[in-house]
This record gives structure tokens, sequence and C-alpha cells, in this order.
């Protein structure tokens, strides 16, 4: 099936919505024909390149701009004083004091807190002249002392990043559910694992940050063409620190080269171009480059759980989990530390434990500082309960799969409310795993496991994880990190209109990435209004003039298919309404008699009847003399709808509320082989299982679990970002930085199922992130492969060295793991409980 | 110290046309073609030569173009994705693609053609590990390659069982 297929016809096949459709976007894209942020520019304008810090953490004692300025071809050098002289406020702070004390402005001011942190920016009119510039500007550091480390961060010894804050922990909360101390009492074991670390990664899109800004001297209008993937954020971020009002800017988006969250964070230069593009009276256009993507651009949470008690009855029963969670932020605080919050969006992960406590610290360091990175913080807790389940299991000689099965949320059990009040809507947890079993031939897996026996040198391992992808969150929960902050709901805009000669036009608030929105909109959007999708055409990328957007408008945190397509379907049905309201009058009929099909309104089972779109819109723009200035005020043929999910502001005391409205689920099975000479691993087969409710576009679908398992196994193998003691990144290009090619990530064998959401408007539930759902199956087959009394897989990053050292640990070495049990617990009980 | 030229003249014919043009010493292959020829589907991914998404064949040759300068090529024949289609028809390949959602973004998706019809022209048939190879030196961030191996073995069959003159060298390493 193709999108050039012909109008089908019939009431029954008439849905468009559900199918599986190659995309609308495709046919620019695979030409070269895309519009990508540095495809773009703008007359006059100058090249950015920034002057960015080598070292970690020094003071800025002088900056010497004068060679640069002296080069023929620089227009402009400024400064991080100069910009924030120019500025009217720090970045606005999500956190609360501390961490508010934490202040970011465009550029560094004062001492610079990362490799790569920027002290100035060079305009010139070429790049290369920039590039040039950039060199000769003259900074004189003062090194200090390094922090590299998340949790010596939080000591009181340790050097601080911000002298004004008196400390390095950025935020800290205790989230306590249930009565875990009643449960390490009363259970028949308990598993304690001293640590375990989820490294740091970026999903690295291909095509680096961009900015193309304007500050127009005759208006004050900023015109930003840029790929962030959530505009309006940067603009309330951005606006109050540089003075410029929300009505000031326009914010523009074309083809996004992927994003995975990470273009969330490059505010500060886009308020930096704005300002040197003010000084220099012309557009600064910065194209990042990789090296510069990789210092600087934002970086996934590094988290590292300690002192983890896990109270198990000796059925398996899983009662909940205790941990001390340490999250690396990095040096600035740029969407953090939202991510505090937002991995309580899955606190028991897809299992029933009932008590829970997570003792959280967000901690500043001199390293890049993180950004939302697909999968955000849901991923790096989700990572810690799987590790949990699975080395329960390993402990207690009990099956993975059993133990899973025992303690998921099982499928009668939906609407099913988490301990802190979140609202699993749907799913069937027991089912996707078998179906993912099945899928990965786990059986034949385990014969030639047995047969292959020890002596080999080779062993294989077989791993589940299963995850959610918690999407559509409530902004609310931003409150539990700081009540003041105004935020609670969220929503999402388009808008769809009937053009003059009855074309159909629909703008989105989104800013996709590839997830195929021009397409499930037109889809969706086809089956409202009785065309086909091919008769919809939808603007590329996000564009203030259009009026499409909320505060939260963007891609981001899987929600497309709830908000983006509730929009959509509102703003389709809005037009739908005004079109039979228009041809009911036309054609002298009620409206209950009007339908819509192929791009004409007719009346039912009246042939003679009918009138195509081209002529009501003729009515109303171009012909209206003589109609019923009523209808004329009700049909403009315009609509604008914003959808909004239902939610409550949380309790911020209690830490509870419903943080997000679906949530979609992920079981991956992975079979690797371990070469115990080398300690690489091989993944002989891989298989997900994803449950994502209603699917608008299958094919769609399909492919985002492919990206989003790609991704994940990545970076469990080969992808991890690490700074030495001085706080130099060890992987600054895809030279050191080990991307994922085609050589090293498998086939994946899909399988789906549909639970649909009984909470959104189409029964679809965000997805696309997926959760890390590799990363926790990669760790538990690796775990099975070292089998029982082996060593713990301690880490989220097992690239092959580390993969020797756990095959060849030392007899006898601490395992980091140990089990109490105690007799007289709650009689294996756990039904009780 | 010797006279050095900081420009050169260069001729080359991109996607069957001749152009003629005064380069900067400097400039790499994919800013010549981006920046003063205005092909801006050839795109730039990395500055180390390793994501592939500057791919481009120059004299039947694979290139990443962020690796040779333009001012190397004078006198070359360089392919490039704007010159896949012909007559306004897309190519197998941009067609198989399309039809096995081998791309979301898009933005390696130019070089990965380059490097898929460079392949094919090659080996008409490969095996899924020869199509993998193939490829290993263009980074797709995306669609974990699953559905780009898809597109370009259906084209490869399609070819085969077509009948397809392909004259070039089988089995040649990418």
């Amino acid at each position: 099936m193709t999108i050039t297929s012909a109008p089908v016809t019939g009431e029954a096949t008439k849905t468009w919505s559900g199918r599986s459709m190659p995309r609308k976007e495709d046919g620019r894209l695979v030409q070269g024909q895309g519009a990508f942020v540095d495809d773009g520019g703008m007359h006059g304008q100058g090249y950015a390149w920034f002057v960015r810090s080598p070292y970690a953490h020094a003071r800025i004692v002088s900056i010497d701009c004068g060679p640069a300025l002296a080069m023929e071809g620089v227009y402009a050098v400024l400064t991080g004083e100069e910009a924030k002289a120019m500025c009217e406020a720090p970045f606005f702070a999500i956190a609360p004091p501390p961490g508010s004390l934490m202040q970011e402005w465009p550029l560094a001011v004062g001492k610079v807190r990362y490799q790569g942190d920027a002290v100035a920016v060079v305009l010139a009119d070429t790049r290369e002249t920039a590039r040039d510039a950039a060199e000769r500007v003259v900074v004189d550091y003062e090194p200090l002392p390094a922090v590299t480390d998340g949790v010596a961060a939080a000591e009181p010894t340790t050097p601080l990043l911000y002298d004004e804050a008196g400390t390095n922990v950025a935020w800290h909360g205790v989230y306590d559910y249930g009565d875990v101390d009643w449960a390490l009492e009363n259970a028949d074991h308990v598993v304690k694992l001293d640590r375990l670390h989820f490294h740091r990664f970026t999903s690295s899109p291909l095509e680096c940050n961009g900015a193309v800004v304007n500050f127009n001297r005759g208006t004050g209008v900023v015109d930003v063409l840029s790929n962030y993937q959530m505009p309006m954020f940067a603009a309330m971020v951005v606006g109050p620190t540089i003075g410029v009002p929300m009505n000031k800017f326009n914010f523009v988006t074309k083809d996004i080269g992927g994003a995975f969250g990470i273009k969330i964070g490059f505010y500060p230069q886009i308020a930096a171009l704005a300002l040197l593009s003010k000084k220099a009276g012309r557009p600064a256009k910065w194209t990042e480059f990789r090296t510069e993507h990789m210092l600087s651009a934002g970086h996934g949470n590094e988290r590292t759980f300690l002192d983890i008690e896990v109270p198990v009855m000796s059925d398996g029963t899983i009662l909940g989990l205790k941990a001390r969670a340490f999250d690396d932020a990095g040096a600035y605080l740029h969407y953090e530390p939202l991510g505090a919050v937002i991995w309580s969006q899955v606190v028991p992960g897809c299992y029933k434990l009932k008590h829970v406590r997570v003792d959280y610290t967000e901690v500043v360091t001199n390293k890049c500082p993180v950004v939302p990175n697909r999968g955000y913080s849901r991923m790096q807790h989700l990572w810690l309960v799987e590790r949990i389940v699975d080395v329960v299991a390993h402990e207690l000689g009990l099956d993975a799969v059993e133990v899973r099965k025992r303690n998921y949320v099982q499928p009668e059990d939906y609407p099913y409310e988490t301990p802190n009040g979140c609202i699993y809507d749907s799913g069937d947890l027991p089912r996707s795993l078998d179906l993912a079993l099945e899928l990965a031939h786990v059986d034949e897996w385990r014969a030639r496991q047995r047969e292959l026996g020890t002596g080999s040198g080779r062993r294989i391992g077989i791993g589940i994880g299963s995850t959610l992808d918690s999407g559509t969150n409530n902004f609310g929960q931003s409150r539990i990190i700081n009540p003041e902050l105004p935020f609670s709901g969220n929503g999402e805009a388009a808008f769809a209109k009937l053009d003059l000669f009855g074309e159909i036009n629909v703008n989105l608030g989104t800013t996709p990435q590839g997830q195929g929105h021009e397409t499930t909109a037109a889809q969706v959007a086809a089956d409202i209004l009785g065309v086909t999708p091919e008769d919809v055409t939808v603007s590329t990328g996000f564009n203030q003039a259009n009026n499409s957007y909320v505060g939260f408008s963007g891609t981001y945190a899987s929600q497309f298919a709830v908000s983006g397509l509730g929009a959509v379907m509102g703003a389709a049905q809005k037009l739908r309404h005004q079109i039979v309201k228009l041809a009911a009058f036309a054609l002298q009929a009620e409206e209950e008699e009007i339908e819509l099909e192929g791009g004409t309104a007719r009346v039912r089972g009246d042939e003679e009847r009918a009138i195509p779109f081209i002529g009501l819109a003729n009515m109303v723009y171009t012909n209206n003399a003589g109609l019923p200035a009523s209808l004329l005020s009700e049909c403009d043929l315009n609509a604008r709808y914003v959808y909004v999910p239902p939610f409550e502001v949380p309790d911020t005391v209690a830490k509870t509320g419903n943080l997000t409205l679906t949530y979609a689920s992920q079981v991956h099975v992975c079979v690797i082989e371990v070469d115990e000479e080398t300690g690489e691993v091989k993944v002989l087969e891989y298989a997900a299982v994803d449950d994502c409710g209603k699917r608008i576009n299958p094919l769609v679908v399909e492919g985002q679990v492919h990206g989003a398992t790609g991704l994940g196994i990545a970076a469990s193998l080969y992808e991890s970002l690490d700074y030495d003691e001085s706080g130099q990144l060890q992987e600054p290009s895809f030279y050191e930085y080990h991307v994922g090619t085609a050589m090293d990530i498998p086939d994946v064998a899909c399988g789906d199922i549909e639970s649909p959401s009984p909470f959104t408007p189409n029964g679809a539930k965000g997805m696309g992130e997926g959760g890390g759902a590799p990363l926790h199956a990669v760790c538990a087959a690796l775990q099975d492969a070292l089998g029982g009394g082996g060593a713990v897989v301690s880490e989220s990053h097992n690239h092959w060295a580390r993969v020797y050292e756990l095959v060849h640990r030392e007899p006898g070495a601490p395992r980091g793991v140990e089990v109490i049990t105690r007799s007289g617990g709650l009689a294996n009980d756990a039904a009780s409980l | 110290m010797g006279e050095r030229a900081t420009s050169h003249a260069v001729t080359v014919e991109v996607n069957g046309e001749k152009v003629s043009r005064i380069v900067a010493a400097r400039q790499l292959l994919v800013h010549f073609l981006r920046d003063t020829l205005g092909l801006t589907g050839t795109h730039i991914g990395c500055d180390t030569g390793n994501c592939g998404a500057c791919s481009v064949i120059v004299n039947g040759k694979l290139v990443k173009s962020c690796m040779i300068l333009a001012a190397q090529t004078d006198g070359a024949t360089i392919e490039t994705v704007e010159g896949l289609a012909q007559d306004g028809t897309l190519s197998p390949l941009q067609e198989s693609f399309h039809e096995h959602h081998a791309l979301q973004c898009g933005y390696c998706t130019p070089g990965m053609l380059m490097s898929a019809t460079y392949l094919l022209r090659h080996n008409p048939e490969p095996t899924d590990e020869e199509i993998r190879r193939g490829i290993r030196g263009n980074i797709c961030r995306c669609t974990g390659y699953v559905n780009i191996v898809k597109a370009i073995r259906a084209v490869s069959r399609r070819q085969a069982t077509g009948g397809h003159a392909v004259t070039a060298a089988a089995g040649e390493e990418v």
C-alpha cells in the first residue's frame, strides 16, 4: 500500500487511521529536498563560532578579543560579561534554592564549569574565518580542581562549582511510599546490592544543533530558525533573560535531523546568538560541529544507586525497594532537576511493588550538562528495577520469567494505581513476555545454551527487559521539585483549514524529527473530513506565526499520538462541523443529512444534491455577499483546537498524583553470545513486543521500536561518555564515541499487542522513547551468561573490557550482593501483603 | 617562502551538469556541493569521516565528501542524491526506502542511498551481511538499520529477478 493509492470508497473500508502507510515526508527526504537548518540562511548573515573552554573548571582571568577583531571579515565578538550586561536576568531556574542559586547566563561568566563551556562567540563573514578568529580569542584561565564523581560531589569537602550556592547538591528529596521498613523487617528474604551505576551516553542525533537568529533592528522581533524541539520552552526561558516578549519571538523549525530530547538543551546558544545578532546588527548563523556537540550539546543523565535493599517473599513476590540515588546533572541545570521527579512516573516499573523509598540527590559536576535523552529519567529508574528483579531471581534461584510474571501488573488490574498515585491505563505484560520469548526462539536457545555447557570458551545468555514508556506528562509534577512553579497539565494545538479552492491544510504545534507526524496527522484528518491523506497538506515543522501552539508545544516525552493527534482530531472535527453547516445551508438540508466523501459534501441518499469543497470555500472566501452573517461568523473554515488531557495538580508534599496519561509497555528479549577470551558480546537474536494501545500507523510505530532498540543496544554495548579525573571527555567525537553501526545492531523481530488506552481520544498511547528496554535486556542476558554465583552486572554499559572482567572475576572477590534470609517471617503468605 | 595558492579553478560534472568555479584551497568537497552549488541534499553529521551523511560517488567510487578537498576533484564526475531520480521517477532504491519506511528523520538518507547505490552497482545480489558491510560507514540513529537493510534487500532481489544488466565487478569490498 502506498500513499498514492486511489481513494477508497465504501463505508466499511473508509478509515485511514490504523493502516500501515508509507510516509508523506519521504518524497522530499529521499531526493535531498528536505529543509534542514543548515540548508537555510538569511541575507547578510554572519557565521558564528563559539570559543569553548579546554578546562573542566577554571576561573576566567581575562579575555582578549583584540587579535580576533583585527582579522579581516570578523564582524563581532561577544564575551560572557558583555552578554550578561545585555541581559535582564539569568535563565529561569526550575529548582528552588539551593539549585536556583546555580545561575546560568548565555555565555560563561567569571568561571567555566565544564570542558566545552562557551566563554565567547565570534561572528564573521565565513565559517572558516569565524573558526580561525575563535582561535585568536585569547582567554587566560586559572584552573580549579574538577569535580567528576556524582556521588562525591555531594560531600561537604568537595570543591564547589557555585560558591554562591554553598553546595553541589542541586536538589534533594525523599520519595517514600507504603512502608518499606515494615516490608524489610517482615520479608522472607532481603536482597542487598551495594551499588548500581547507570552510565552517561547520548543518542547523538546525526544532525547537530543549529540556528539562524536575527534580531531585527527595525521591529525588535527575534527570528529563530532552528532545529530546537521544544520551541516555546526556549522562548519562555530565553525571553525574560534577553528582554524579548513572546510576541516578538518568531520560532520556526523545518526538517529536523533527529533530536531524541537532546535538542531541548541548546537554548543558551539561541540566547547568545540573539545577543550576538543584536550587537553585530546582522543575522547570526550557527551550525554546531560534531566535536562541539559531543562536548557541549548535552548528555543523558548518569545515575548511581547505593545501598539497595529489596524485600522478597520466598514465592518470589517482591514487596518493594529502597535505595539512595545520585543523579549527576553536569555543570548547569538546563532542564534539571526535572529528572528528579520524572523518574517517579514509573515508581514500581512494570511490577506491583507496594513499598518504595528512594532518597534522591541531584548534584552538579564539572561535566557537560545533562538534557533529556530518549527514555529520559524513567529509563535509569526502570533499569534499577529490572536489575533488581533479575538479581533477585538469580540470587534466590528462581526463574527470571516466572519472577517477572508473578510480579507484573496483571491484565485484570488496569487501570492500576501505583503507590504514588500514577494510573497505568492498560496493558498485558504476561502475554507480551510470552510473545517476546516466542519471537526470540528462547526454547531453542536454552537448548543450545545447555549443549554448549562449560569449557567451550563461549557462553550464551538470555535476558528480558520489561519497561514502560510513560507519555503525555502532567507538568504539575514539576511542583514536586518546586511548589512555586506555575506549571500544571499539558496540551497541544493544531489548526485545520479549508483553503481557497477547497484544499485542506493542517498546521501542528509539534516539531517532528522523523516520527511521521505529517502522515499520521493526515490519516486522522482524512478520516474526519472524508478525503484521502494525500488530500491533506500538513505543514512541515513548527511556525510560531501559525498560532498553532501552546506553552507545551513540541515533540518530546512520547505524546504526539495522544496530545498532537488529539489536537488534530479536534481541529478537523471543528472544521467538519463548519463544512457540514455550510453544506446544509447550500443544499437546503438538515445538518444530520450531510455526509462528506471524496472532497464533496452531499445529502445522504440523494446523489443530485452535492457540493464540492471548492464550492463551500468559494461561498466563504470569495463569494459571500448575501450569506447570513450568523453563518459566516460561525464558518470561517479556519479551525484551531487545543487538546488538554485531564489532569489534577499533584500533591507536592506526599509527592503523589497522576503524572502521565498513558503507559505504553515494552517487553524485550535478547539472546547474546559472550566470547570468554575477548569479552566480546554478539547479539544472536532480539525480539521486541510493544503495546502502545491503538496504533494510528503500525509501520511508523514499528520504526520507532526499531530505533529505540538500536539506540539502546548501542548504549549498552558500545556508547559511553567518560571523563578523566581532570574532567576531560574521553569520547569527544565519533572516532572515540563508537556509535552503533549496521554491523553492531542486529535485526529485530517485532511483535505487537494493542491494549487501547481508556484515557485518550483515540485509544492510542504515546510511544517512541521506549524505556531503554535493550539496556535492561542486554544486562539481564549478560547476567544469565555469567550464571548463578557469578559476578553481578552492576553497570548499564558493558563493553568488551568490562565483560571480560565480569567473566574472569577473581574467585572470592566481593560480588556486591548479599541475601539475608529470615526464618519465621510472614510464613510465605505474600497474598496478605 | 614560496607563493601559496589559496584558490583553485575547478571544473566538475555534477549529476550530468558541467560546472566551473574558483574554490578556496581549504574548501571541502561537501561545502563546495552544499554552499557553492546549493546541493544541500548531501549532509554533514560529523567532522571525523565516521558518519557517512556526506557520501557521494566521485568517478565511480564511493567517497565521504568531508574527507576530500573540492580542489582535488577537478575534472571529476560526481553523483549526489539529487541525481538519483531520473525524469521525475524515483530510483528503485529511493522507492524502496519509501515503501519499507527505511528513513525517519531523513538526515542520513542521502548518504545511505549513495552507499546503497554503490553497493548494488558492484554487488547486485548481496547477502544481508554484505548489505550491512556495505552501509557500515553510514550512521543512522533512527531506524536501527532494520528497515534500511530490508529496503536494500528488496531492491537487490527485484534487480536479480527482473534481470537488470549490471556490468560492474561483483563482490568488491565497499
